[in-house]
């Protein structure tokens, strides 16, 4: 199991200085820089200067490799745009805020998705089948920001339930909560529909009836249990997806975290922001698919053995 | 002797976007107490949805009893039972080893969880009682380390033990019936002896009466009392395993025991195999459901269903051949002689 950890571990960072390369020289071979609109009107001398401050001057694999050593020290930068704002403290600032709302997303929109599964299952090709249905279409083909903006008009607008945007309270986390965990309602309603459908047919739940077990334990025991396992498999493009879908989320609703400021960083070219940021989120997606393995392994002994073998 | 289950006119379809798939058409037996009968046909021929009827464990829909039907267990009608009786038959007085131990068992729950379930929902016993008697059971059905066993997942037991872990499933809560869907179909043929002698021997111990089903008319040999030769969802013959071995009267009967291999056959010739396939069951049946295969089929065979005869009181054969006006054939040698 040691050596196994140790394999996962060395892959993890494997994967994170991939990508920590591959967005360094895709940021770089855009054109342009951060400084010049800053430097555009400076003289030549001053200009160099300022250059050379931020290692500009410098040849871009020099850059790299500056870039990693710093990295190795746990120094991620400051801002070029806002110079004094350490990317670290961005961070830290700013990440409790994203975590919550994905948190929040990613938890409501798993649980809501996979209940409304299984009741579409259990009444397949009766109203609350095609209404679960309805539902999975329309989260898989409304994207976010429309739905966003529907909500910010139906909720806020009119009837004045909750904020347009902004953070603070508990209700400013409710409309780009929801609008952020749709699209994973539907796909975990869809996935756990046809998974609770799939079980059903097995033999098992005919050995399990013929028993004579109480309804509850045949639905709890063997439906479901065995029909989670597989959705398990679809969190990891579920964490991504709200990843991705926070970016814009937090932008329309002027919500100050992470994503925002990737957002921004973008828009201003602050290299060193943009790479720190996206260091981070890489970090962290590679942790909670790591997190998703282990669950697997927990629920299902079939991939406990498998891994023990394996070693 | 005394009927524990009595089978009558039992019918059941299917109801498909096809159309409507007569899959058994409207049989008639019965199982007396600590007796074990043999459903033999091939596949198709409604075995498993006669097995499965006795427990009302058809889907339904598709599934539909015909009117007219009857299952009695002890004198009462189980066609009729609320949902909350059938619970209380189901495992208790009646259960049923399929057919694949390979996806019978749940693959995310432990064995000994598995056996013990029936144990607390039937037996009332809390659960570490019923862990107890599942580590009987288990060392029972010949499971060794019991003990520990129990604490193992399906996938961490072969076939054959599979087959023995759902027989203690089965044997839990002590049965009065017990159902063999082709229990020994997907093993090796070495594990199926086994586990037919261990089912033998739990029957004799028990006390239970069983019901067989399989396409091999070699497996029910030893097995038996009375053999039922089930073809196109009918029964075309029924006896005793002695009436069915030596005196068998169904063409069908004669083909199904000449495809069973004979060790002791002097000329050892290619295993025979009966050419065809059986009717459509979506279409109706004119005469005899045998009759486009029967090398003895006669004109009044495909016109009109042939009626049953009783040949003793055990014996009974549904074929023309039987008929006082029709021709006397010769029957094949297959039929053991050494009466
Ligand atoms: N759920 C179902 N829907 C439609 N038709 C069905 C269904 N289950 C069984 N049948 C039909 O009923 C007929 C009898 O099936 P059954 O499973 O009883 O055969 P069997 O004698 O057990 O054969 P085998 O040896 O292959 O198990 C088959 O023709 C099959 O097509
Ligand atoms: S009734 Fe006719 S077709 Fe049918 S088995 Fe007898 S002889 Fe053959
Ligand atoms: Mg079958």
């Amino acid at each position: 199991m040691l050596k196994y950890t140790l394999k996962r571990l060395l892959y993890m960072v494997l994967t994170l200085f991939i990508v920590i390369t591959i967005t360094f020289f895709l940021i770089h071979a855009i054109p342009g820089d951060p400084l010049s609109s800053l430097a555009r009107n400076l003289p030549a001398q001053v200009k160099e200067n300022f250059y050379a401050k931020y290692g500009l001057n410098k040849s871009v694999p020099e850059q790299y490799v500056m870039f990693l050593k710093n990295l190795c020290h746990g120094d991620f930068g400051e801002s070029l745009k806002f110079p004094g704002r350490g990317v670290a403290d961005i961070i830290e600032k700013h990440a409790p805020i994203s975590a919550r709302l994905g948190l929040q997303a990613i938890t409501i929109g798993v649980i809501v998705g996979i209940v409304l599964g299984i009741v579409a299952a259990f009444k397949r090709n009766r109203w609350p089948d095609h209404l679960v249905m309805f539902i999975a279409i329309l989260g898989v083909c409304l994207p976010s920001f429309v739905l966003a903006a529907l909500l910010q008009y139906v909720l806020s607008v009119k009837f004045e339930l909750f904020p347009t945007a902004g953070w603070g309270t508990g209700k400013h986390t409710v409309l780009p909560t929801i609008a952020l965990c749709f699209g994973s309602v539907a796909t975990y309603a869809r996935y756990m529909r046809s998974s609770v459908l799939d079980v059903i047919n097995q033999d098992y739940i005919l050995t399990a009836k013929s028993k004579g077990i109480s309804n509850f334990n045949l639905i709890w025991k063997h439906v479901i249990r065995n029909a989670i396992i597989p959705a398990i498999t679809i969190l990891a493009p579920q964490i991504a997806g709200i990843f991705g879908g926070s970016f814009v989320i937090e932008s329309i609703f002027a919500i100050p975290g992470l994503g925002s400021n990737l957002v921004d960083a973008v828009n201003n070219r602050d290299y060193t922001v943009i790479m720190g940021l996206t260091i981070f989120y890489c970090a962290l997606y590679i942790v909670s698919l790591l997190m998703v393995d282990i669950l697997y392994g927990v629920v299902d002994p079939r991939v406990r053995v498998s891994e023990e073998v394996a070693e | 002797m005394d009927k524990i289950l009595d089978v009558k006119n039992l019918g059941v379809s299917f109801h498909t976007y096809a159309g409507e798939v007569k899959a058994v058409r409207g049989i008639n037996f019965y199982l007396n107490r600590g007796e074990a009968l043999a459903l033999v046909g091939e596949s198709g021929c409604g075995k498993t949805v006669t097995a499965k009827s006795l427990m009302c464990l058809n889907p339904m829909p598709p599934a539909e009893i015909k009117d007219g039907s009857s299952i009695e267990y002890n004198g009462q009608e189980v066609l009729e039972m609320s949902k909350d009786e059938l619970r209380a038959f189901r495992g208790a007085e009646i259960s049923m080893v399929f057919q694949d131990p390979m996806t019978s068992l749940n693959p995310t729950m432990k064995i000994g969880d598995q056996i013990a379930e029936s144990l607390t929902t039937h037996m009332k016993l809390n659960k570490k009682e019923a862990l107890d008697k599942a580590v009987q059971m288990l060392e029972r059905v010949g499971i060794p380390e019991a003990e520990e066993r129990i604490n193992s997942y399906p996938h961490e037991f072969s076939g054959g033990m599979r087959q023995r872990v759902m027989i203690a499933i089965a044997l839990a809560c002590n049965p009065r019936i017990l159902i063999a869907d082709e229990p020994t179909t997907a093993l090796d043929v070495t594990i199926q002896a086994q586990v037919l002698e261990l089912l033998k021997e739990l029957q004799n111990e028990m006390g239970t009466s069983i019901i067989l089903v399989t396409h091999d008319l070699g497996v029910v040999a030893n097995f038996a009392d009375r053999i039922h030769v089930m073809y196109a969802g009918k029964i075309v013959e029924k006896g005793t395993t002695r009436d069915i071995f030596y005196r068998g009267e169904h063409p069908y009967t004669w083909a199904l025991l000449s495809s069973v291999p004979d060790l002791y056959a002097e000329n050892r010739k290619k295993l025979y195999s009966l050419e065809g396939t059986p009717p459509d069951l979506l279409l109706p049946l004119e005469g005899c459901p045998f009759a486009s295969r029967c090398k003895y089929c006669m004109q009044i065979c495909r016109e009109k269903m042939p009626p049953k005869t009783d040949i003793n009181e055990s014996h009974s054969v549904s074929c023309w051949l039987k008929h006082p006006s029709a021709p006397k054939v010769e029957k094949p040698h297959i039929l053991r002689r050494d009466v």
